[in-house]
């Protein structure tokens, strides 16, 4: 099958972007701290993006802060799809107060903004990438549980999932071998949203001061070092918002493009 | 009873259950988190005596249950309690701040809306053609961008290449209607831009799902404009899930206000909000919190009442 140019573009930027992301130690130029050059300085060719508020390399702070950002993000979709589409799967099998439980209690967490959850939640507990991961990882399963949910329930209708019911197979067999399979494309392209969404939540918190916490470095956490300069014309807080934009587009270019080719289904951004 | 006005009044039973539930949620999510409120004031350092005494000032020595029907009944009483780190009120800090929320969200929404519409309009008139495509497209891109980075890019764009705007949205009391207007014109345009993607989406969707219907096939025969088509006979029957699309929207808003306010440094709700995250001020974060999430609910029950009445179907039972 012929692949289209965007879902192309989207997938050589999203491998680029991991590839840096994964190799960022041996990458980057300087490294995450070293105070190198002068006070945002503008791109040179010691500098290719400029230096920040206090003169280090930006484009090297951006490949270690992309390893941060995907690497939270990652972890963070990954838990959230784990858990929710068990979760989906189990309620659509099971049924009767399984399902009803689990349903009502998704709509209670979705009956409120992730946002206001994660803000009031990160008010008592203390702020680290455990937690971040956790808290984005737990709010963001409901939007997976409803969506594999919905293609759980249309698969456990079909002959081959009863006959392996008459079969006598156990629910786990019924779960990971005949509704997984048969779920998988629609919830891989499920996936990139989910990591798009995680990238957007981590940035957006370590934006407000809430995320990731210095000394580490993170895209949405640069943004906000760097925002003073904006208004001098410094425009070094637009290259980590540049690197947001255009890893979030990538991956929802090659996410379009596998849900176009496999399903209607599609989850929501959502807030 | 009618049939109509018992459905929306389930509904909105069922949204007043839904937000005592998140109230619960707000309030017993955040005491069952490990954490604790006198050592987050006094700091690691605290002696075992100054917390024991800290924790009887807060009330913390009573039970959870009993701590959240006195929270709760000093909410629905106007009573928010105090700020742990000014030890100011909290319901007078919020009313000072939730105008200027309001204020800034109700322009974003009296641009967004009408432009969201016409843009949807114009899309579906010309489907799959240039228009559509170039509007599609725009609005795809602005779909991905987080508030904050947006808002820095409109920023950049607005104050530095293009000089038009100041960088920061200042209001304060006494400000007449056209200097807040101007002081906020920026945070508007991001939050515009932010909601206005899925709203005209939705818009398009909604003309073009009708558009296959017989009716309009009839007036594109009688040889109507096709712009009339649209107007007269396309509208008038997409305008049920138009609405409810662009009130759940505007729900969408008290997230972006959020993090708008914190952009612009512009004094109101949301920046108290996260300011007091970053202090961990439990009971300013949890009456926030309640009230964004009531704003929420609110808006998505609205959502729902206007498509039960938009129904015609509901509204003329046999």
């Amino acid at each position: 099958m012929k692949m289209p140019l965007s879902a192309l573009i989207g997938l050589i930027l999203t491998g680029a972007f991991l590839f840096c992301a994964i190799f960022a130690q041996w990458i980057a130029p300087y490294p995450l701290d070293a105070v190198i050059g002068g006070v945002w300085e503008p791109p040179s060719e010691r500098h290719w993006l400029g230096t920040d508020t206090i003169g280090r390399d930006i484009l090297s702070r951006m490949i270690h802060g992309g390893q941060i950002t995907i690497f939270v993000a990652l972890a963070s979709s990954l838990l959230s799809f784990g858990l929710g589409s068990f979760l989906g799967f189990l309620a659509a099998v099971r049924g009767g107060w399984v399902d009803q439980g689990l349903s009502r209690l998704v709509d209670l967490m979705m009956a409120i903004p992730s946002l206001i959850v994660a803000l009031v939640v990160l008010s008592v507990l203390p702020i680290n990438l455990t937690v971040l991961i956790l808290i984005m990882g737990l709010l963001d399963a409901t939007r997976v549980f409803r969506l594999s949910r919905a293609v759980a329930m249309d698969i456990a209708v079909m002959d081959y999932v009863e006959a392996a019911k008459l079969r006598g197979e156990g629910q786990s067999w019924i779960i990971f071998r005949e509704i997984l399979p048969n779920a998988l494309s629609p919830l891989v392209a499920e996936f990139g949203l989910r990591f798009i969404f995680a990238v957007l939540f981590i940035s957006t918190l370590s934006f407000l001061g809430l995320g990731i916490q210095p000394p580490l470095a993170d895209w949405g956490g640069m943004v906000k070092e760097n925002k003073d300069g904006l208004i001098y014309g410094k425009s070094a807080a637009l290259m980590p918002a540049l690197a947001i934009a255009l890893l979030a587009i990538s991956v929802n270019l090659v996410a379009d493009w596998i849900l176009s080719r496999t399903t209607s289904l599609k989850g929501g951004r959502g807030g | 009873m009618h049939p109509i006005l018992k459905m929306v009044a389930q509904r909105v039973a069922l949204g007043l259950l839904l937000l005592l539930a998140v109230s619960l949620l707000i309030f017993l999510g955040t005491e069952a988190l490990p954490g604790d409120v006198a050592q987050a004031i006094l700091g690691q350092s605290a002696t075992p005596e100054a917390l024991a005494n800290m924790r009887e000032a807060l009330g913390l020595n009573q039970p959870a249950y009993i701590r959240y029907f006195q929270w709760l009944g000093g909410i629905l009483t106007g009573d928010f309690g105090v700020a742990l780190t000014n030890g100011q009120d909290i319901g007078q800090a919020i009313g000072q701040r939730l105008g200027n929320t309001l204020f800034l969200a109700a322009c974003a929404a009296a641009i967004s809306v009408p432009l969201a519409i016409l843009l949807g309009l114009v899309a579906a008139r010309y489907n799959g053609r240039w228009p559509d495509k170039v509007i599609s497209g725009i609005t795809l891109s602005t779909i991905s961008l987080p508030e904050f980075v947006a808002a820095y890019f409109v920023i950049f764009l607005l104050t530095q290449v293009i000089p038009i705007f100041q960088p920061v949205a200042m209001v304060f009391p006494g400000m007449s209607f056209l200097d807040r207007l101007q002081a906020v014109a920026l945070p508007v345009i991001v939050l515009v831009l932010v909601v206005l993607a899925h709203m005209m989406r939705m818009t398009r969707a909604a003309i073009l799902n009708v558009m296959q219907s017989a009716y309009i096939e009839t007036a594109e025969l009688k040889g109507l404009s096709p712009m009339r088509v649209i107007w007269q006979h396309a509208f008038p029957n997409a305008i049920a899930p138009i609405i409810s699309v662009v009130v759940l929207n505007l729900a969408y808003l008290v997230v972006g206000v959020v993090v708008v306010e914190v952009v612009f440094g512009y004094n109101a709700l949301g920046q108290y909000l996260v300011d007091h995250v970053a202090k961990r001020d439990l009971p300013v974060v949890q009456a926030v919190g309640l009230i964004f999430a009531a704003v929420y609910i609110g808006l998505n029950i609205l959502a729902d009442v206007i498509s039960i009445i938009a129904n015609p179907r509901l509204r003329h039972p046999k």
